[in-house]
């Protein structure tokens, strides 16, 4: 975790799903409990599923009632794919990257 | 698991499922309201699209999906079943078979199986018959017209589905990911538009990161029917509250849909118009509408949509049948192995090995005369003979599904013939084995097929002799002294004595003058291109099959009896050997020769004394206990010279001297120690049972009913024999049906007790003597 003008950044890698959610989840706290914004980087997330997306959701909300900001950014395909399918891009509202796949 | 073998897999059970199918369109004709052989073939229908559809068989998906909506409709009490209707799906079946066959080959279905589909499917189609109106069935679109919007009564203007989605908490934890299912709907139509409500979803500090919160609105356009979208939802049904629209669902529908989630209410409604599913009239139209189920509670999602006529009853119903089967087929695939059949083969050819070679352990234990060693070699035995047993019942089946089969015969050939004919089936769970069971199948066509056209009368005739109108085929099956008997009966005429005899003079099987029994005379049937029938069906009559019967069953070490009464009817009697590999012998010893008698057919062994043998007074003939037992002496039969005079002094014997002639101790004397002899020498009794003084012993064995006494010099006691067939050039002896090796490596051949038995009956010539030299000398 790294600290700098008031943005805290976490990434998150490999798996955003049921597995994993829990202890993601107290990482995000954490962040939030540094007072900072905090931007999310899913550029390493290589599998989401629904605790991952709706974790997401439940993060926005938190900053919300925070009254901070939190961004997502660097939306691996595997995340941009489920944003899609789940038609989420407009909730979330951060901007997404569009890849060229192969 | 790759592909082929879940193909494999595939093709197995559509097989099975096939085979249930048919089983229950014969059992439907009786029975044609019984709701549970209804679903059987519903569901026997339903499975196999499904599976086909995983594979990618499109024809067969299209194929099955058409007359799996006719069936529904037999189900939904649209349509009754009729003999025409069984028919028809009877050729279903078969078609179905022929396609599943062109998979398992890997052909693709040539023109004539498209025409066969296209042919079927037209017949089908009538009996879909128009579109049903849309107060019966929720899946056809409600009246359209231009003012569709503003009566809360009629359809919604959209032609896409709506499916409202909302996950239990649990979900997750149950390993299910909602998005999965939302993933799967892709594969089979296309969501138009989709809403995620996440109102649910706390703030993360809430947040239990393993229950779910999400729930899904989603238009979804498909060509599939409602099954196969709630067939999406399969596994997630108790973990979910799942709603689907149909297209042009009543506004009321969407009105009752909000109700449902009052504290949506609103925001659901945006989201249905979001998803372009209701337009904003609509919306408004359903909200002010006042429907007289407003404060309906909430009920199981099922009884619900029923209710509301959003699902048909079946649909239910098959979802909970589909969820019960599978629960059940899990339970028996768990107590079921499918093994290879070659491997079973291996298993018991190792075990045929395995009795060998313990035989031959056991031997040497006797004659070394170690109590420990022959309690050891005791023990393995046993052992070794429970292996064996189990290891046969590995390969036993009941002969249950072979006779079903004929249910379907005997329908087709009576329909055929224009008789009423009935198949009785008794005795289906008696086990044989799996060979001879696939084996019998074409021989027991042939007599059942035989006994229909041949046996059963015409109408008008049974009814002038005071018989049924209907005529009756039993298939019966029952053990008996170590054979199967199966029996093909029918209530039909019965063989004509006079007709027969006729024919063969005619074709010089038989001399006017020659006094024939019954028997004999049933037995000419057998003769090849034997027909008395004046008139040739397209089924039998042209004197092939009765001879291909008998060497069919020959084959297979079994004989094929007849019992017939004119006018009364037939009986034909296949008895045959329960299994092909190993049998239980009894060895007995004549001259130098060992010879095995299958233990089964043993009944007793008496002792020829000298008077009764002077009593008989050359005419084989033996007083046992009040009955006339005619024997054979084996001895003279095969034309063995007598044995070299037995030797109590066994060690001093040396037998290598003529090592050309069969052993008759079994053993060379150099694997008997010289302790061995002195434990002999010491033990007269032991001595005795090695070698008993040259006296004579008959074994009165059993076979059809008839008894037999077999003279021989020696009984040698209980032998597990590993059957070998015997070579080419020996196939025609009389006498002899096969061979063993013994435990010493010596060879034993292995006495045709029932051609034994049918000599002394007949008391045939006794040819082939020399060739039985020969194969001894072997």
């Amino acid at each position: 975790m790294e600290t700098k003008c008031a943005v805290t950044r976490i990434p998150i890698e490999g798996e955003l799903t049921i597995f994993t959610a829990a202890t993601e989840r107290l990482h995000l706290l954490d962040a939030f409990e540094s007072g900072n914004e905090v931007e999310v980087d899913l550029s390493q997330v290589s599998e989401i599923d629904s605790a991952g997306i709706q974790l997401m959701v439940a993060a926005k909300r938190e900053a919300v009632t925070r009254n901070t900001s939190l961004r997502f950014t660097g939306h691996s395909p595997a995340v941009f794919d489920v944003v899609e399918l789940c038609d989420l891009a407009g909730h979330l509202g951060d901007p997404m990257l569009i890849t060229a796949r192969s | 698991m790759n592909l082929d073998d879940a193909l494999q897999t595939f093709i197995v059970e559509a097989g099975e499922l096939l085979e249930q199918m048919e089983e229950a369109l014969l059992r439907i004709e009786q029975t044609p309201d019984d709701a549970d052989t209804i679903n059987a073939i519903f569901r026997a229908a339903h499975t196999i699209k499904g599976s086909a559809g995983l594979f990618g068989f499109d024809h067969v998906v299209a194929f099955t999906h058409v007359a799996e909506s006719v069936l529904d409709r037999v189900r939904s009490d649209e349509l009754r079943i009729t003999s025409e209707l069984v028919a028809i799906f009877l050729s279903v079946r078969d078609h179905l078979g022929a396609l599943i066959a062109h998979i398992a080959d890997g052909k693709e279905p040539d023109d004539d199986t498209h025409r066969t589909s296209a042919e079927l499917v037209t017949k089908l189609r009538v009996y879909l018959g128009p579109p049903a109106p849309a107060s019966s069935q929720a899946l056809v679109p409600a009246k359209q017209n231009g003012t569709v919007e503003t009566q809360a009564g009629d359809g919604v203007g959209t032609d896409n589905w709506h499916i409202s989605l909302r996950f239990a908490p649990d979900v997750l934890r149950n390993g299910m990911d909602p998005l999965s299912f939302i993933r799967y709907l892709t594969t089979f139509g296309k969501i138009v538009h989709i809403v995620t409500v996440v109102d649910a979803v706390p703030r993360l500090a809430e947040l239990d990161p393993e229950a779910s919160y999400l729930g899904y609105e989603v238009a979804f356009h498909t060509d599939a029917d409602k099954t196969a979208i709630e067939g999406a939802f399969e596994f997630v049904r108790n973990d979910a509250r799942i709603r689907i629209l149909p297209p042009h669902a009543k506004v009321a529908d969407y009105k009752r849909l909000i109700d449902e989630l009052p504290q949506e209410e609103l925001r659901l409604g945006e989201i249905l118009i979001l998803c372009g599913t209701l337009t904003r009239t609509e919306l408004n139209a359903a909200l002010s509408h006042q429907t007289a189920l407003a404060d309906e509670t909430l009920s199981p999602i099922g009884e619900v949509l029923v209710d509301q006529k959003l699902v048909q009853p079946q649909v239910v119903a098959a979802a909970l049948e589909k969820q019960k089967q599978v629960k059940e087929h899990k339970a028996t695939e768990s107590g079921l192995i499918r093994v290879n059949a070659e491997k079973l083969d291996v298993h018991i050819n190792l075990i045929g090995e395995l009795i060998i070679a313990s035989a031959g352990a056991s031997l040497i234990a006797q004659h070394t005369a170690m109590p420990e060693l022959l309690e050891a070699s005791a023990r393995l035995s046993r052992l070794v003979e429970e292996v064996r047993d189990s290891a046969l019942t590995l390969r036993m089946v009941e002969i249950g599904a072979t006779f079903n089969r004929f249910q379907r015969v005997v329908r087709d050939v009576s329909v055929d013939l224009g008789k009423d004919i009935r198949l009785e089936i008794s005795g289906a769970d008696t086990d044989l084995d799996k060979t001879v069971v696939e084996k019998i199948g074409d021989p027991l066509t042939h007599l059942v097929r035989n006994s229909m056209d041949h046996g059963i009368e015409p109408v008008e005739v049974r009814l002038a002799s005071g018989k049924p109108a209907h005529g009756t085929v039993r298939l019966n099956a029952y053990h008996d002294s170590g054979s199967i008997v199966i029996e093909v009966a029918d209530d039909g005429g019965g063989l004509s004595r006079e007709r027969i005899l006729a024919k063969a003079i005619e074709r010089g099987l038989a001399k006017p003058d020659q006094q024939l029994s019954d028997q004999e005379i049933h037995e000419l049937i057998f003769e090849p291109g034997f027909s008395t029938v004046e008139k040739v069906s397209n089924l039998s009559g042209r004197g092939v099959g009765m001879d291909v019967v008998k060497r069919n069953i020959t084959a297979l070490r079994g004989t094929v009896e007849i019992d017939s009464t004119e006018g009364v009817g037939t009986t034909m009697r296949i008895r045959l050997p329960l299994t092909l590999a190993i049998i239980d012998g009894f060895l007995v010893g004549v001259g130098g020769s060992t010879f095995v008698v299958p233990l089964d057919m043993v009944v007793e062994c008496v002792e020829l004394s000298a008077e009764e043998t002077a009593a008989s007074q050359g005419r084989d003939h033996l007083d046992l206990r009040g009955e006339v037992l005619p024997f054979i002496r084996l001895k003279q039969l095969f034309d063995i010279p007598d044995p070299p005079p037995a030797d109590i002094d066994f060690a001093a014997d040396d037998t290598f001297d003529n090592s050309n002639a069969p052993q008759r101790s079994g053993l060379p004397s150099t694997l008997l120690t010289a302790e061995g002899a002195a434990a002999l020498a010491r033990d007269p009794e032991l001595a005795f049972l090695l070698h008993p003084v040259k006296r004579e012993n008959v074994v009165v064995v059993q076979y059809a009913g008839r008894r037999t006494g077999l003279v021989v010099d020696e009984l040698m006691g209980e032998f597990q024999t590993v059957i070998r067939p015997l070579g080419e050039v020996f196939s025609g002896i009389d006498g002899i049906s096969g061979f063993t090796i013994l435990g010493s490596g010596n060879v034993a051949l292995i006495l045709d007790v029932p051609g034994l038995v049918r000599r002394v009956a007949g008391r045939e010539g006794r040819r082939n003597i020399q060739a039985t030299t020969y194969a001894m000398a072997e």
